[in-house]
């Protein structure tokens, strides 16, 4: 649905997006993650025709994105964009308005949206009584209200405490189940293992990392193992090909972890543990979005970074 | 309800719905009020005492001369009055001391007192001494009926200016009462197009730094976010108008009944003492009422409103443009200066050509389209011919189109472009786009 070609943005003495191609699909959720300053809002603020890239395309449907295209976007930018002297019911009835609804339909929406974020006594608090957080969920609720078809959201999570960060993600989720196409930048990795269809990895104005996030998760699989077995001991040899990492005692027998030797197939070690053990658990443990993140994303150079 | 139309009514209603929008509107026209009301108030309180003055004449011609009114109280004296000399307690606050004819000498008379006397104090004085001495100076010429003659030979000369009216009919002017007007008006747009060309500026930067406009240009054109934000705000400017001259004339009907209705006892106490005397105030209320009467009131409002607008849009616009171009109110300076030189040529140049209200600065100041709403709000009581009020404001309206344009497009590339110091240049840039 949405398709950037090798975008390009220079700013005054340095390169912020290097040649920057994502491609998300309509009826995903598409993550963009990356370190501070990796680029990512340059990027959000081109497909949004804020700013002009200096070479490279923004398609929308296969058509280079206009004006008009825009205006039927929901963006939510990463600083809180909201009149800090209007009331919040005011504003998110102003708001509404001009994305193109009538005053009816915008009261029954907002009060819709209200509820489920339980902040509909806000409605006569001035935006500056709020703190971020409640300011963020107004502005949430006034990126969607129209329902949009493409939805940009700039670090959603920043300024939400955990509960409301999983409320959040809920109607994120829920967002994509009624069929819109969702474009995040986040650092919340936690969000993005449950969220995210595909991502891409921006690290100094450049992709290092993109496609599925299953995909990438097995890609940096690790052949770590987690086992439990009846009994109370587990047998070793030391020719089996697998390190235990980890040895915890349960009152059901024995919880393991190995790491098996690269290459390996779960096949073979199942085949040597059976003969053992009676097995009552056997899986794989993949490593995080968190764990590839700091992998990929050279330590040194976020060092230096710093 | 189209979009631009949304933002209007925002704009309007947040701004009229705050306390200080209600407050400065009703606190000026009171402000202006008592400015005019309190000196009056103050110059008719008097002293409760009247003062106590020895006279020491050694004439004996005199004495009977000083009347004692409510303010000073004469007294005649006769003694040593060093011992009231540095004397706190005293209870003469001056001697008067005369000692020797003053038709031959007039210079013998000598005023004493600790502290300085005051200028009404010796104006009193010599006025009823002055009337006594000329009279008694008259009659020593022996020339019967003399004083007669020369009261007829004062002719108090009182010129009337007559304007001659389209429609033939006589109207009573008066150049001060006219210029009095335009002065007031000019000031008064000047007040308004800095105030609210400033209103736009700040809330273009309000939108600009706290990122709203990254939501809402995703929704509305930024010539319409403009648009919307200068004519709400144009709308603002005529209702605080209109509510100030709804309210300060009711204010001033009030005060001016307060004031008549004070003034009433004076009036009845002259009548008392002199029938012809008391014919006089009344006529020149009467004509002041007629000359005020004679300026077509309706007509200057009319034109204020229609210079207030034109001459607001066209600056607003810029403002706006230098809003958006800049990232905080500190940078503002480089870009306000060639705005606000105009502006202020024109207060000078208004306030110039009130002397001359047909002169050649005034003409060509009030076609000018960027000093025309502020000079030609001098000129108006003074009769504008038509083709001239056209022409000027023609040129307003094709000057205001043109900045607006300009406006928009600095604008719409200014607004979202941050954290970069913006140079003349880089404007120019901008409206090539």
């Amino acid at each position: 649905m949405l398709q950037t070609n090798n975008v390009v943005k220079q700013y005054a003495g340095h390169l912020a997006l290097n040649g920057v191609s994502v491609h998300v699909p309509e009826g995903s959720i598409y993550g963009l993650l990356g370190p501070n300053g990796a680029g990512k809002t340059t990027l959000i603020r081109i497909v949004n025709q804020i700013i002009a890239p200096d070479s490279g395309e923004v398609l929308l449907n296969g058509k280079p994105i206009t004006m008009d295209d825009v205006r039927h976007i929901g963006y939510l930018p990463e600083e809180r964009g909201l009149y800090k002297k209007m009331k919040v019911g005011e504003q998110a009835m102003y708001l509404a308005q001009l994305k193109g609804l009538d005053s009816k339909e915008a009261k029954k929406r907002i009060g819709v949206w209200f509820e489920k974020f339980e902040i509909t006594d806000w409605w006569n608090k001035k935006v500056e009584e709020l703190s971020k957080g409640m300011q963020q969920k107004v502005q949430f609720i006034t990126t969607v209200i129209h329902e949009p078809k493409l939805l940009i959201f700039d670090e959603p999570f920043s300024g939400f405490d955990p509960v409301n960060a999983v409320l959040l993600k809920n109607e994120i989720l829920e967002l994509k189940r009624k069929g819109a196409t969702i474009l995040l930048s986040t650092h919340n990795m936690n969000s993005v293992e449950e969220l995210c269809d595909q991502i891409s990895l921006i690290d100094h104005s450049n992709v290092v990392l993109q496609g599925r996030v299953d995909e990438i998760r097995n890609r940096y699989r690790t052949f770590t193992y987690r086992i439990k077995v009846l009994g109370n001991s587990f047998e070793t040899s030391p020719d089996d090909g697998f390190v235990v990492l980890e040895k915890k005692e349960k009152s059901f027998g024995i919880e393991v972890r190995v790491k098996a030797s690269e290459n390996s197939t779960s096949y073979d070690l199942i085949k040597m543990l059976v003969a053992r053990h009676e097995i009552i658990a056997f899986e794989e443990e993949l490593p995080s979005m968190e764990d590839v993140f700091i992998k990929v994303v050279n330590p040194q150079n976020m060092m230096s970074h710093e | 309800m189209s979009k631009i139309s949304l933002i209007i009514r925002k704009e309007y209603l947040r701004r009229v719905n705050k306390k200080s929008f209600l407050i400065f509107t009703f606190l000026t026209p009171i402000l202006i009020a008592c400015l005019v009301a309190v000196p009056l108030l103050l110059s008719t309180i008097k002293d409760s005492d009247a003062k106590k003055i020895g006279v020491v004449d050694a004439t004996g011609k005199y004495v009977n001369l000083l009347k004692s009114n409510e303010s000073y109280n004469f007294v005649p004296f006769s003694g040593d009055m060093s011992k009231y000399k540095n004397n706190e307690e005293s209870e003469y606050y001056a001697f008067l001391v005369i000692d020797g004819d003053l038709l031959l000498r007039p210079d013998k008379i000598t005023l004493f007192a600790d502290k300085q006397v005051t200028t009404d104090l010796k104006g009193y004085i010599s006025d009823q001494l002055n009337k006594a001495l000329s009279n008694e100076k008259l009659a020593s010429y022996n020339i019967p009926n003399l004083k007669e003659i020369i009261k007829e030979s004062e002719i108090k000369l009182d010129i009337r200016t007559v304007k001659w009216s389209d429609d033939g009919k006589d109207k009573a002017g008066s150049a001060e009462l006219a210029t009095a007007i335009g002065l007031i008006s000019t000031v008064m747009i000047y007040m308004f197009i800095f105030l609210y060309g400033a209103m736009v500026m700040r809330g273009v930067m309000e939108e600009k730094t706290s990122r709203i406009v990254e939501v809402l240009v995703s929704s509305v054109k930024p010539i319409e976010l403009m648009m919307g934000k200068i004519i709400g705000i144009a709308l603002v400017g005529l209702t605080q108008f209109l509510l100030w001259v709804i309210f300060s004339g009711g204010l001033f009907f009030v005060i001016g009944l307060i004031f008549g209705l004070n003034k009433m006892p004076d009036t009845t106490a002259i009548q008392g003492m002199n029938p012809a005397m008391q014919q006089m105030p009344n006529s020149e209320v009467a004509d002041m009422m007629k000359m005020l009467g004679g300026f077509n009131f309706g007509e200057i409002l009319f034109y204020f409103v229609l210079y207030f607008l034109g001459g607001y849009l066209l600056y607003a616009s810029l403002f706006a443009a230098v809003g958006s171009a800049v990232d905080s109110e500190t940078d503002t300076q480089q870009f306000m200066l060639p705005i606000t030189i105009p502006i202020i040529f024109a207060l000078y140049a208004g306030m110039y050509s009130a002397q001359n209200p047909d002169g050649p600065l005034a003409f060509w100041c009030s076609l000018i389209p960027f000093t025309s709403p502020i000079v030609m709000m001098v000129r108006l009581p003074f009769d504008v011919p038509l083709w001239q009020k056209i022409l000027s404001l023609s040129l307003l309206i094709l000057t205001f189109i043109g900045t607006t344009r300009l406006a928009a497009k600095i604008y719409r590339t200014g607004i979202l472009m941050y954290g970069k110091k913006v140079s003349y240049k880089e404007l120019w840039k901008w409206l090539k786009y």
